[in-house]
């Protein structure tokens, strides 16, 4: 009897729950709403039409693929850019982990401020860093790399340092436990122990890159951004819709690419 | 638990990290630098990031005006995540393997990958055309983005529901609603509210990126004027401790939820 009581009792508290949280769910995004102005009748309406409009307008024409071999050269130096920012990022994470990691580390005070770093480098948005290093760097590749990169930087330190925490103290210690210097310990225990997963992270990173760095290129006028931008900005939509095309065939090639790595890493 | 070392894989690894090597040297001695003066642009860049981050200030706006970016910006982010989720969730359902036939999973699965391939600020762009440039675009755009997104993740939050639990509500003739409301969502739930945070802390980032970019408006804006208008590196600096406090608060939540998430699957 009390046991079928304490069963319904949860039951009801987790309706009430469930109908609070809806609410304040509903209050928020009402809220947000009139914050930004959005109108959702106007907002539902815009979207079949948007769809009609790049069904018939968004579509490559003839004199776009004449433009295909530009789009392709700009594309591939965006994903050159990418693969830059993220291998040298994966690098240099790699050490900033080793130094900041519990089983690794020199002094507790170097976690504190790679942390705080990583942090830094994460959490101020990639269009931010992009705005910064465009002052000195200019329209050139450059400042795409570097925005990339302390964005990977940021965020691969992270994940780098939390992995070797997690799967690297075991062997680390019993390595240690038998007297071994420091730097073999770092090459025969951590590296061996966590390359899959950093690997796998690595190309995680280099899947988000691809996409910022037509956010970035747009900002700074570099690589497929800034030629999207142009045609864009041009009203040449068949060949903005072609340049999205080739985003989409190079984005879908990288994932798969990445799943087969992954397939043979893990 | 994967075991620590797998066995190696001679052919594929070191051949991967050669290849991401190469091209990362080529791309540095082969990118075209526009005649930057690379080692001053570094000096400038470090004596900016010193101003920006040590003597903030607001100059072109009140920090009450700073506030009110920052809060319509997070209301783009709640707006775009909410619109994303609701449609997701039932497109999850359909394409979770364990719940629905194959290939209606392999269809929609599909589809929202079409979807992601394109960088969000080209949805916003394209949208903008049909929409106009700002709020509408913007929401539209974004939430678009944030249904592939999320139906691909809740699909896998769906999946990795105990089937066992799922198998014995059918078998005791539990109605197909009641299987759902029942067993699959709140089995799924710490995962489902994991993933809907995360992209909201996405969502934010990306909104900043869109007011940059796309015209949305909110601090993405103000940095847009600050650092690509005005030229001043202490508001720059101002907005960027902003962001980086709001993004920092939102990580720490996402970190929470995934952490609560993966103890609830233990």
């Amino acid at each position: 009897m009390t046991g079928v009581g304490a069963v319904h009792k949860i039951y009801r508290q987790r309706q009430l729950w469930g109908g609070v949280g809806l609410v304040l769910v509903v209050i928020v995004t009402v809220g947000s709403a009139l914050i930004a102005q959005f109108d959702l009748v106007e907002g539902f309406a815009a979207f079949p039409k948007a769809l009609v409009w790049m069904g018939t307008n968004f579509v490559p024409d003839a004199r776009a693929w004449a433009n295909l071999p530009k789009i392709l050269l700009r594309l591939g130096e965006t994903v050159v850019v990418s693969v830059m920012a993220t291998t040298a990022a994966a690098a240099v994470s790699f050490v900033l982990a080793i130094l900041g990691s519990r089983t690794t580390r020199f002094h507790p005070g170097a976690t504190v401020v790679i942390r705080a770093l990583a942090s830094l480098g994460r959490n101020i948005p990639v269009v931010a860093w992009a705005m910064i290093f465009l002052l000195a760097f200019g329209q050139t590749f450059l400042t795409g790399f570097l925005a990339l990169f302390i964005e990977s930087l940021g965020f691969l330190t992270r994940s780098y340092l939390e992995t070797i925490d997690e799967t690297a103290s075991g062997p680390v210690e019993a390595l240690r436990a038998a007297g071994t210097p420091w730097a073999p310990v770092v090459v025969h225990a951590v590296v061996p122990s966590v390359l899959p997963s950093l690997a796998s992270w690595m190309l995680f990173m280099l899947e988000t890159n691809i996409r910022s760095a037509t956010l970035v290129g747009l900002l700074t006028g570099t690589g497929i951004g800034f030629l999207f931008d142009l045609y864009y900005k041009s009203l040449n939509y068949p060949s903005a819709a072609l340049t999205t095309l080739a985003i989409v065939v190079v984005v879908l090639a990288l994932e798969a690419a990445s799943t087969l790595l992954r397939k043979v890493i893990l | 638990m994967r075991t620590p070392s797998l066995p190696p894989k001679p052919w594929t690894k070191p051949s991967v990290a050669l290849t991401l090597g190469v091209v990362t040297v080529a791309g540095f001695l082969l990118l075209d630098t526009k005649g930057v003066d690379v080692a001053g642009a570094f000096v400038k860049t470090g004596k900016d990031l010193v101003t920006l981050f040590l003597q903030p200030a607001a100059v072109h706006f009140t920090v009450w005006e700073a506030v009110q970016g920052i809060v319509l910006t997070l209301a783009l982010g709640l707006l775009t995540t909410v619109f994303g989720a609701v449609p997701a969730l039932f497109g999850g359902l359909l394409a979770a393997r364990n719940l629905g036939p194959g290939w209606l999973s392999a269809l929609l699965k599909g589809f929202v990958s079409l979807i992601r391939a394109v960088p969000t600020v080209l949805w916003v762009l394209i949208f903008a055309i049909g929409a106009g440039l700002g709020s509408v675009a913007a929401v539209v755009g974004m939430t678009f983005h944030s249904f592939g997104y999320l139906l691909k993740a809740y699909s896998e939050a769906f999946e990795e529901v105990d089937h066992g639990t799922i198998e014995a509500l059918r078998a005791s003739g539990a109605s197909w609603p009641a299987v759902i409301t029942q067993a699959v969502i709140p089995g799924a739930w710490p995962g489902l509210l994991s993933w809907t945070f995360l992209r909201f802390e996405i969502n934010f980032t990306t909104a900043v990126a869109m007011g940059a970019a796309a015209g949305a408006g909110g601090i993405g804006f103000d940095l847009f004027m600050a650092a690509g208008y005005y030229f001043n590196l202490r508001e720059v600096g101002a907005i960027a401790w902003g962001i980086l406090i709001v993004a920092a608060g939102l990580e720490y939540g996402a970190t929470r939820l995934h952490q609560a998430s993966r103890a609830g699957h233990k």
